[in-house]
């Protein structure tokens, strides 16, 4: 967990807990600091307790127990439209009675600027989004990639320190999806806003952000920034939920300093690196990544474990090709391998032997 | 195949057989048009006979009269022209003439065929619509009508003076034309003098505008008491989980499906002077028995009965105009810095309109054309301009004033529509 007391924290969540029936708990015991200028995401299936986080942060929601804090003070008691957050919406919530100026002007007309300095800024933050020319459209005239700029430019409109983002891409198709990814990073990083956003898609998670912080259960499972959540996945469940991952189950039977030894449950026995396995006889899910999986012995280390599998399956993808396997009783075991001159191609019914170096195989929870 | 396209013209496009595409396309789409066609004809067909035919009618009758011109035999419904001879007379005497001999000799000749037919009812009914006590006049005038002898006019006058009354002489003169804009000018408090310039009626019988402004004040006040009684509610039902709403509708259509009577009479039950509500106020020492409060057969009935009445009908458009709005716009607006107040009326409020515009309508043109409720609880004071169409329709049998004033009632309404499609504009209307 990240330190709560350091001193350059700008968001704080501390203890937080929240629940909505009195019977069961949303939030449970969240802990999360932000320093100024953050890019973070919350990351989860949904149900998670993410958006109840991004909610309470907002002001829509009250915490049940613990504090949240901004810029070193309290907010639990300061209503939504004192707290100076932006946010956009994943519907946008762009008013749909009033332009798009009209939308803009809005948040500077309810803190009383005057007409010149409202129209300058609302200038400025059309440009920003490139956007100049449609100050004078409707929402509704608007395509949703359109709507999604209005939407930000009008979050960023105010100068918020801290802007707040509800899965504000999910409605989009895919290639606008990117484009404005990499539009709302370069916006952030820009401005020097401190962002929260939050998703449910893995891939915009890892792209966008300094950090990520991974929901399950009301609880964030790890806190990282995206290279070591996806190599280093402190737990099953982070594991399975980032990238494509094959596990394989059985128990310790030996640890020596940063190896150990497992025997799967089909007999063989394989190292791995052990992560959340302290002691010999402790049953563990072994997580491997489907490119760290080698196929050709010759780039094996001497004596490295190998595994036989039969080959299932064989998908030509252009620049990988995706073999599933059989391994130690798993249909789904799935290796990629680049397309290179060297590489093997492998036809369904083959027997082959395969191997990973053990620091990417991690013994994680059962 | 590939010799025809080959060949055809480029700016014709043709089907696979060589049909011209528009002919075919126009062949095709015929059968369905058909089809549509008959599907909506009996409910066209309904509505011409039940709904268009009568207001033409009623709107017919409000300018045409033939009581003074026509008999119908209600046995063999054959058609007899009336009072010709004195037709023929106003016809070629101007307006103001004193009548002489020759007028009176001619209403003699009509007297006779009068009496014949058993018409002179009829015709003073017609007469009586314009100028009271005329009925009885000519229902005596027709009894002695075979046994009077020249000079009419005398024997005229001896049977009742006041045949030589102007009034009464330009009233059958306007009469004896079916056609006349004279039960509009009654319906507005208008009437015509005896040298045919329209003039007030006296004081003491002006109705007519006292009742349509009335009418509008109270419809306009039954509107606004919807309005705010259903807002609150509309929005409550919009927001509240589907698991309450769907009960709190049910409370607000109840009243839909219990009848119109029990709910009027429930009502009556409630405030009059021995009501529920006074017995509890004196009952809690709040009211002295002998001020018992008036609420019963008078506007505050009426008021009280039709806004609950009234209600569902502006709470359905509001509630179907706010349930697809999104929460999340009053959240935006309040992140941007709103207070709750702010965002309700710059946010929320203006995305309600279309639905307050046609809750409004609804309310307000039922409440000007409402009957039962002002007739059984509205009193004296609390009658509206329904009940006195009514009461021409049922009781006093003139029809053409019931149908005078139904049709400035019709025409105030279409007004008020066009104003409403001016200011807010028919396309934002909303009913759900």
């Amino acid at each position: 967990m990240a330190d709560v007391t350091s001193n350059d924290a700008f968001v704080v969540f501390d203890r937080v807990q929240k629940s909505y029936d009195g019977e069961t708990l949303v939030v449970k015991d969240l802990n999360l600091s932000m320093p100024r200028g953050e890019f973070l995401t919350m990351l989860g299936p949904s149900g998670s307790g993410k958006t109840t986080c991004l909610m309470m942060l907002a002001g829509f929601e009250t915490a049940t127990h613990g504090e949240i804090l901004l810029g070193g003070s309290p907010i639990n008691n300061i209503p939504p439209h004192k707290r100076g957050i932006g946010m956009v919406f994943q519907n946008y919530a762009l008013f749909p009675h009033m332009t798009v100026a009209e939308n803009l002007s809005f948040p500077l007309e309810v803190r009383g600027m005057d007409k010149s300095v409202r129209e300058e800024k609302i200038k400025r933050a059309l440009d920003m989004v490139q956007m100049g020319e449609f100050g004078g459209r409707r929402p509704a005239q608007l395509s949703g990639g359109q709507q999604q700029r209005i939407a930000l430019a009008r979050a960023l409109v105010f100068e918020p320190e801290l802007v707040l983002m509800d899965e504000p891409l999910g409605a989009l198709d895919k290639q606008l999806r990117e484009h404005m990814q990499f539009e709302i990073t370069r916006l952030a990083h820009e401005l020097g806003i401190t962002t929260v956003y939050v998703t449910h898609d893995q891939t915009e998670a890892l792209t966008m952000s300094d950090r990520v912080a991974v929901f399950d259960d009301g609880r964030i499972q790890q806190l990282a920034p995206p290279d070591t959540l996806y190599e280093e996945p402190k737990n099953s469940f982070v594991a399975q939920f980032i990238g494509e991952n094959n596990t394989l189950e059985g128990v310790v039977t030996e640890i020596k300093g940063d190896l150990c030894e497992i025997k799967l449950d089909s007999g063989e026995i394989i190292d791995a690196k052990p992560v959340n396995v302290s002691k010999a006889g402790e049953r563990t899910r072994v997580s491997i990544r489907p490119e760290r999986v080698e196929m050709n012995k010759s780039r094996l280390q001497e004596g490295a474990h190998t595994l036989k599998a039969e080959v299932l399956e064989f998908i030509y993808m252009g620049d990988i090709f995706r073999t599933r396997l059989k391994v130690a009783g798993n249909e789904d075991f799935v290796v990629k391998t680049r397309n290179a001159p060297d590489q093997v191609r492998c036809t369904p019914g083959q027997q082959i032997e395969i191997g990973w170096l053990p620091q990417d195989c991690r013994a994680l929870d059962a | 195949m590939s010799d025809a396209t080959a060949n055809a013209k480029p700016e014709m496009l043709t089907t696979a057989d060589g049909k011209p595409l528009k002919v075919a396309l126009n062949r095709a789409q015929a059968r369905a048009r058909r089809k549509a066609f008959l599907l909506v004809l009996p409910l066209l067909a309904f509505i011409l006979i039940t709904f268009i035919a009568p207001i033409g009618q009623m709107l017919h009758q409000s300018v045409y009269n033939e009581g003074f011109t026509m008999h119908e035999d209600i046995g063999s419904g054959e058609r007899t022209p009336i009072m010709t001879n004195i037709k023929a007379w106003f016809d070629e005497n101007p307006a103001g003439t004193e009548p002489g001999e020759d007028a009176f000799a001619a209403l003699h000749q009509d007297f006779l065929l009068l009496r014949e037919l058993r018409a002179p009812g009829q015709v003073g009914t017609r007469v009586n619509y314009e100028r009271g006590g005329s009925r009885s006049m000519f229902t005596k005038t027709a009894r002695r009508a075979e046994r009077m002898e020249p000079p009419y006019k005398e024997a005229f006058l001896e049977i009742d003076e006041e045949w030589t009354d102007p009034e009464l002489w330009r009233v059958m003169r306007d009469a004896s034309s079916a056609y006349t804009f004279n039960f509009y000018l009654a319906a507005l408090d208008r009437t015509k003098n005896v040298d045919g310039e329209i003039v007030q009626v006296d004081e003491n019988r002006q109705i007519y505008v006292k009742l349509f402004t009335r009418t509008l004040f109270l419809s306009v006040l039954i509107t606004f008491l919807t309005f705010l009684l259903g807002y609150p509610i509309a929005h409550l039902l919009a927001t509240l989980p589907l698991r309450y709403s769907n009960l709190l509708m049910i409370f607000v259509l109840l009243p839909f499906w219990t009848s119109l009577l029990v709910r009027t009479t429930s009502w009556m039950v409630l405030l009059q002077s021995q009501g529920v509500v006074n017995d509890a106020l004196v009952g809690a020492g709040l009211l002295d028995d002998e001020n018992r409060l008036q609420m019963m057969y008078n506007q505050i009935g009426t008021v009280v009965a039709m806004t609950h009445i009234l209600l569902p009908f502006m709470v359905l458009p509001l509630y179907s105009v706010m349930r697809p709005i999104n929460p999340s716009y009053v959240r935006a607006a309040r992140s941007l810095g709103a207070t709750s107040w702010t965002a309700f009326r710059r946010i929320y409020f203006p995305q309600t309109v279309p639905g307050i515009g046609a809750g409004a309508l609804l309310v307000f043109i039922l409440s000007v054309g409402y009957y039962i409720t002002p007739a059984l609880v509205g009193g004296a004071d609390g009658q509206l301009i329904s009940n006195l169409i009514a009461f021409h329709m049922q009781n006093s049998l003139n029809w053409s004033m019931a149908a005078a004033l139904a049709a400035l009632l019709l025409a105030g309404i279409l007004i008020l529509y066009w104003l409403y499609d001016r200011l807010i504009g028919i396309d934002n209307l909303k009913l759900g």
